[in-house]
């Protein structure tokens, strides 16, 4: 189930990338889907870590929020940058996730907000470095450690 | 027509190379290396989000848009990367952050 899944996706971003549709590049295509297919799952990579696929129902909610704070905080990075204000500082949070692609998920969103940054991470608890007080309330509130947990959907 | 959309190009490409230029102050700027790499940070998500923004309003519905979103997005999962790696070698390097610490340090 999981494979003719990959297949597909495999098989779209194939045809949105070659452009060509004559009949032999479309089989080349086919074919070589196939054999990625099987070599990833003869490597048994095939599971919920290399393929989330319980992440796509709720993503794009997900994706336009990420993108909306990323906005905000890209604002008040060229903020600080402008004023000079800087009084870095670092503490840890704990992450509440259940999966480990969650909690990856989870360390990089923080990462791509600039402003905040994982510098190291050991089980569930991250260690962040923040720009600014403002910035590390933003993760203290946990906030984003929820919407994420919503994105996994297992508790 | 064509000229919005070349007006909405040229906001987007101002804003980017502002957010640019404001990251690379920031690069020279900022006191130690794990406040430098939020200016990188915002090179990678401001910058290059805004000028993909302004492409696509030139290329309208193509094939082209499609490949554009697809460098955004493989942007999006690999900065956080390059960026989680370069503070997290400092840290192995027994570097540790200015400023005030909260609680326990890992």
């Amino acid at each position: 189930m999981k494979s003719l899944i990959l297949f597909f996706i495999l098989l779209t971003l194939w045809l949105l990338m070659s452009g060509h549709y004559s009949r032999l590049i479309i089989s080349l295509g086919i074919f070589s889907c196939a054999f990625c297919v099987y070599v990833a799952k003869r490597g048994k990579l095939i599971d919920d870590e290399g393929l989330p696929i319980f992440f796509i129902p709720r993503l794009l909610n997900y994706i336009i929020w990420l993108l909306k704070e990323i906005l905000k905080s890209n604002l008040s990075t060229a903020k600080v940058i402008i004023n000079g204000k800087v009084e870095p500082e670092t503490f840890t949070v704990k992450a509440s996730q259940v999966t480990d692609v969650a909690k990856v998920t989870y360390a990089n969103s923080i990462t791509l907000t600039p402003g905040t940054v994982t510098t190291k991470m050991e089980k569930d608890v991250f260690e962040v470095h923040a720009l600014n007080s403002d910035f590390g309330n933003d993760v203290r509130t946990n906030e984003m450690d929820n919407k994420v947990t919503w994105l996994e959907g297992k508790k | 027509m064509e000229l919005i959309l070349d007006i909405f190009t040229g906001i987007c490409f101002f804003i980017g190379s502002l957010s640019i230029i404001i990251g690379a102050c920031g690069l020279i700027k900022l006191p130690d290396v794990f406040s430098r790499i939020h200016a990188a940070g915002m090179i990678d998500t401001g910058g290059t989000a805004f000028f993909i923004l302004g492409m696509i309003f030139q290329t309208g519905w193509s094939l082209i848009t499609v490949k554009l979103i697809l460098i955004g997005v493989f942007i999006f999962f690999t900065s956080p990367v390059t960026s989680h790696v370069t503070a997290n070698l400092a840290r192995q390097k027994n570097i540790l952050p200015l400023g005030k610490k909260i609680g326990k340090i890992l």
